[in-house]
């Protein structure tokens, strides 16, 4: 029991540490992605191919000069963007990230934690970190930040209710809130996007949002909020603010990755005639790799897709998509009950 | 309390988490603070404006129709909250939980349309 | 053992940071501090092993109404807000209620050991999982249920009435 809690411990660390590594080189990744899809060279001085610009970025961010408007609350000037960051850094505790490695005898689990609330835990970091922004934007005491802290909360909460709901259509076919328990369902099924093609549409239109990336980067549009809810912000308090940013992207293609596209399974795995750890390393791999195909969506979409306007995004998220995940919850529960699944 | 061992073994890497953050997040601000340069000026510590002298205050009133959707927000999140014991027990609840739960969200529907043809959510 | 620490921990966390919500002068820290009580609270449930109400408690609470809370105190213009000034009789009258509204409390507290609510030796620890909840809920509180969403749609058609009358 204590030699599991310490592996835990281990585990928590490593999670934490490996979400914030990705993170940056995801910085890195989209700058260069960037770069392709505009026929430009992208960050290539810092090492070979740009590869130390994450670093070079983190060290310039710390080394800057922080500064606090005259005008702002201070304490929550810095809370706000510290929010934001801890709260990003809190999803990755219930993803599965592999079936678990065995050493004599005993499973050490690749997840931090099963709870069989799993899926209501990120639902409920998902709406707390609607404070990080709003906090920071009000705080600043700038007409743009404002605006644009009201725009990315209204939008965060609006999204929120769609993605719950399509979350439900989900729960209806898994039956358990835990997301080890889905990922382990997937390996004696099929993924669950071939039951559920319209939730994972709603839900991925959702992450797009949560995450305020383009095309929903409303609440940071340049062009007319200066730099949105961040505007007054500098240092390493705009880092944690752009980072958790793609700290949030990563952790999202996890849980896409993990709720409907069978998680860290790929297919004929058990046809491989492999076992016991190399099974588990492998698995892992094929996560990463479904992660990468989703974080190059992300990116993407970003690069060739125009922003929303503000009512069309409002449109989108309650006349669209509310609408069709009610409806999605009724389809799945008459193609059930046709199908005779239910007592 | 009998559950507190084995609930404590599911939420201590939860908490251990959120103490690692919390010192990931509070050791870095420190150290941004240590590091970077202090030379403040009136002029750089004012509110930026795109260069044009502050006019007024940042926290003005705005739109009722932001609040309008954090109240939907509230009410719509309840309902959803409401949904999940009963998808969890989907298939064991059965025809009459089915019934049940779309004469539920029958009038979750009735209310959606309500708020859509009032307007409620118009943005011009 | 330990649980018994953790309950001391969250109890104090609850009674500071509520001290806190009251006492503080700027509305945001008082809706900040308002948010670790629910916190500390989500955290007692934890300890009876009420999972998905604690889950439940911090989505709804810390994560729906509060940004309303935060959205109203945004909406005040906090500059010109100054401290009102409350004539004898108001504060008389609510330290009245307030006082009558904790006598209610503490009667209630008082009472649960002769009512006997908590039955440690039918007490189910698995009670709380969303499985057990969820068949309880659809089977026997099937027309409170129900009326939940008449109770939602009347609380929808307020909202709308009420701040369509800004909007016209």
């Amino acid at each position: 029991m204590d030699s599991m809690l310490i592996y835990k411990a281990l585990l928590t660390v490593g999670v934490f540490a490996v979400s914030l590594g990705i993170a940056a080189y995801l910085t890195w990744g989209e700058r260069k992605l960037a770069a392709i899809l505009q026929d430009r060279v992208g960050p290539d001085r810092a090492g070979p191919f740009g590869l130390l610009q994450p670093l070079a970025d983190g060290v310039k961010m710390l080394m800057k000069e922080e500064m606090i408007p005259s005008k702002a609350n201070k304490w929550l000037f810095i809370f706000g963007p510290s929010f934001f960051m801890l709260t990003a850094c809190m999803t990755g505790a219930v993803i599965p990230w592999g079936s678990g490695i065995t050493v004599d005898g005993v499973v050490y689990p690749l997840q931090v934690t099963d709870i069989n609330i799993g899926l209501l835990y990120l639902l409920g970091v998902v709406s707390i970190g609607v404070y990080g922004i709003m906090i920071g934007g009000w705080s600043s005491n700038n007409k743009y930040s404002l605006l644009g802290a009201l725009r990315a909360s209204s939008q965060m909460i609006s999204y929120e209710v769609a993605m719950g709901m399509a979350l439900i259509a989900l729960t209806m076919i898994t039956g358990t809130l835990s997301l080890g328990e889905i990922s382990r369902q997937q390996d004696a099924g099929l993924a669950n996007v071939v039951y559920q093609p319209l939730g994972f549409l709603i839900f991925i239109i959702c992450a797009f949002a949560e995450t305020n990336r383009a095309p929903f980067d409303l609440p940071e549009s340049e062009s007319e909020l200066v730099g949105g809810y961040h505007t007054e912000y500098s240092s390493m308090k705009l880092g944690f603010f752009l980072f958790a940013e793609y700290i949030n992207m990563f952790i999202s293609s996890a849980v896409m990755a993990t709720l409907y596209f069978g998680g860290y399974n790929f297919p004929f795995q058990h046809e491989l005639g492999l076992e016991g750890n190399t099974l588990a390393i492998l698995q892992t791999a094929a996560l990463f790799i479904k992660i990468a195909i989703f974080i190059f969506v992300f990116m993407w979409v970003r690069w060739t897709l125009p922003r929303f306007r503000y009512d069309q995004l409002m449109n989108l998220g309650w006349k669209v998509l509310l609408p069709l995940s009610i409806a999605n919850i009724f389809i799945t529960g008459i193609v059930m009950w046709a199908l005779g699944k239910l007592n | 309390m009998e559950t507190a061992p084995s609930l404590f073994s599911l939420y201590f890497p939860i908490v251990l988490m959120a103490v690692v953050a919390i010192g990931f997040v509070v050791t870095t601000m420190a150290l941004t603070h240590a590091f970077g340069p202090k030379r403040p000026t009136k002029v750089k510590d004012d509110t930026f404006e795109c260069g044009i002298e502050v006019k007024g205050n940042a926290r003005s009133p705005f739109s009722v129709k932001y609040f309008l959707v954090a109240i939907l927000f509230v009410l719509f999140d309840v309902e959803v909250i409401f949904m999940y014991p009963w998808a969890v027990n989907f298939r064991e609840l059965g025809l009459f939980g089915l019934i049940e739960m779309f004469s539920f969200m029958g009038l979750m529907i009735v209310g959606l349309i309500y708020i859509i043809r009032r307007g409620a959510l118009k943005w011009d | 053992m330990l649980s018994e620490y953790i309950f001391w921990f969250l109890s104090f966390v609850a009674v500071f940071s509520a001290a806190g919500m009251i006492f503080s002068k700027n509305p945001v820290y008082s809706v900040l501090s308002l948010i670790v009580t629910f916190f500390a609270v989500a955290g007692h449930y934890f300890l009876l092993g009420a999972q998905f109400l604690a889950a439940v408690h911090i989505i709804v609470y810390a994560g729906a109404i509060m940004v309303l809370f935060l959205y109203v105190i945004m909406m005040l213009n906090l500059n010109e807000l100054e401290e009102e000034k409350k004539s004898l009789y108001t504060k008389a009258l609510s330290f009245f209620a307030g006082g009558v509204l904790m006598l209610v409390l503490i009667a209630v507290v008082r009472r649960t050991e002769e009512l006997q609510l908590i039955q440690p030796a039918v007490y189910n620890a698995d009670l709380g999982l969303t499985q057990h909840l969820g068949k309880v809920l659809y089977k026997e509180f099937l027309v409170p249920f129900e009326l939940a969403s008449v109770l939602f749609l009347s609380a929808m058609v307020g909202a709308v009435y009420l701040s369509k009358k800004d909007l016209a």
